[in-house]
């Protein structure tokens, strides 16, 4: 990366930055405020969230998006993924993106299978 | 833009290797691989996380409960907060190390020495603060007893509803039971330390005591764990073999032991990651100082290092949300 060559618009181009100091700092802001955010629900835990939604609380589904969205920024302004050529960006984020979410579906379908078995199962394994 | 680079590039020199088409050193291609290759393992481990989280879903231990240390706040219930900070301290030095590229692309020797040093503080905190999180977790707070079937029984006062330690409740017992050592009997048989207060001792202070009750590993639907009726409490108290007091590898008086184990594992493995992250930057860092990059004409060593600092920021973000928040 050439130090010209940089993107300095960050929100799909909603905020554009003078500097690339600038930029980073303005990256820091709002790492900060969706960990913040992402503390305060963790220790209110607000009634209305708790409800289950796809198999998972509703809570817990945000701090998955919100980690997503704050690692997206992490990569791709502090890593400079975004300044980087489609290829190389490719190269990186696909098999990440494919590998991992079918590891976790196989994995935890498995692990909730197991949880029936044990749960209704004529075994026991709480003795 | 990116399409027409291959046009350019003459015939005979493409069979050679003579087009660069993701317009990166090899270098910083070797770093990319070796942090997709990391993602996959530390993906790798906190997916079996969550197989055994969802395995054991109706009993696993409750995060808030476990973590609730924060430094010179004794006995002030702060669940979160502590790991908080750790989390705001590495994404800070991320943005350091950030600034320290960003200097180096304009050639600003003594900026980026300064950045350079702020990253390495900011990692030695970080990977201090994990000591004392293991540490707090090892030692354990209330202590509990341990079933036949591996289940852990913590103690609970009906009247407050706080957790009472076991250590505080237990009531003497004679006993000639003693620490084995080996000087003192089969030369090749040792023991660990013995727990400060015995199963016998629990008993007889649970039943001097009319306030305590037992609290189960079963988490009911509200997501808190089942407190059993004095009267259950008593019944489930002969099922007790054993007293566990902290965590280590085989009990955990948290609950299950995977959660210590995979706790151990996860933290301790990204541990290692900003340990061995503080190193290579001081290395840089003294590269920097003898002025071995304004030789070169580059700053480049500097990215290729901070790509790898800010992939342990990454994984903590995940770690982060993985143990202690969902």
């Amino acid at each position: 990366m050439a130090a010209d060559t940089q993107n300095l618009a960050i929100f799909r181009g909603l905020l554009k930055f003078k500097s690339n100091q600038q930029k980073i700092w303005g990256v820091l802001i709002f790492l900060s405020i969706v960990t913040t955010v992402e503390v305060a629900l963790g220790i209110i835990k607000p009634e209305v969230l708790m409800t289950s939604f796809l198999r998972m609380k509703l809570l817990n589904w945000i701090f998955i998006i919100l980690t997503i969205v704050k690692a997206y920024y992490i990569a791709w302004d502090f890593m400079h993924v975004r300044d980087e050529k489609s290829g190389l960006k490719n190269a990186i984020v696909l098999p990440l993106i494919i590998l991992i979410p079918y590891l976790a579906f196989i994995l935890l379908l498995e692990a909730d299978y197991i949880f029936e078995v044990m749960r209704n199962g004529f075994v026991a394994w709480n003795f | 833009m990116e399409a027409s680079a291959n046009a350019s590039v003459e015939e005979s020199s493409v069979w050679g290797g003579g087009n660069r088409p993701l317009n990166a050193s090899y270098g910083k291609l070797m770093m990319w691989f070796f942090i997709v290759s990391d993602a996959l393992t530390f993906s790798g481990f906190l997916v079996s996380y969550g197989f055994s989280r969802f395995k054991n879903i109706d009993s696993w231990p409750i995060a808030d409960e476990v973590f609730t240390h924060f430094p010179f706040l004794h006995g002030i219930d702060a669940p979160m907060y502590y790991v908080a900070l750790m989390t705001f301290i590495l994404i800070f030095s991320s943005v350091t190390m950030v600034l320290a590229v960003d200097a180096g692309h304009h050639m600003q020797k003594a900026k980026v020495t300064f950045y350079m040093l702020l990253t390495i503080i900011g990692g030695a905190i970080f990977v201090g603060s994990q000591a004392w999180e293991w540490k707090n977790f090892i030692k354990g707070e209330y202590g509990a007893l341990e079933t036949k079937g591996g289940q852990i029984l913590q103690f609970v006062d009906m009247q407050t509803g706080k957790r009472a330690a076991i250590q505080e409740f237990a009531l003497p017992v004679a006993t000639e039971r003693t620490n084995h050592e080996s000087s003192n009997g089969i030369w090749y048989v040792d023991e660990k330390s013995l727990t400060t207060v015995s199963v016998d001792e629990v008993k007889k202070g649970f039943l001097a005591d009319e306030q305590l009750t037992i609290r189960t590993q079963k988490l009911n639907e509200k997501g808190q764990k089942t407190v059993l009726s004095r009267e259950e409490a008593l019944a489930k108290l002969d099922e007790a073999v054993g007293v566990v007091e902290g965590a280590n590898l085989y009990h955990n008086e948290y609950g299950n032991p995977l959660f210590a184990d995979f706790f151990f594992f996860i933290t301790g493995f990204h541990g290692f990651h900003v340990f061995s992250g503080v190193v290579i930057n001081v290395i840089i860092f003294f590269n920097v100082i003898i002025g071995t990059y304004e030789r070169r004409g580059h700053y480049e060593m500097v990215e290729k290092v901070g790509l790898y600092w800010h992939f342990v920021d990454l994984v903590w973000v995940f770690v982060f949300t993985f143990f202690y928040l969902v």
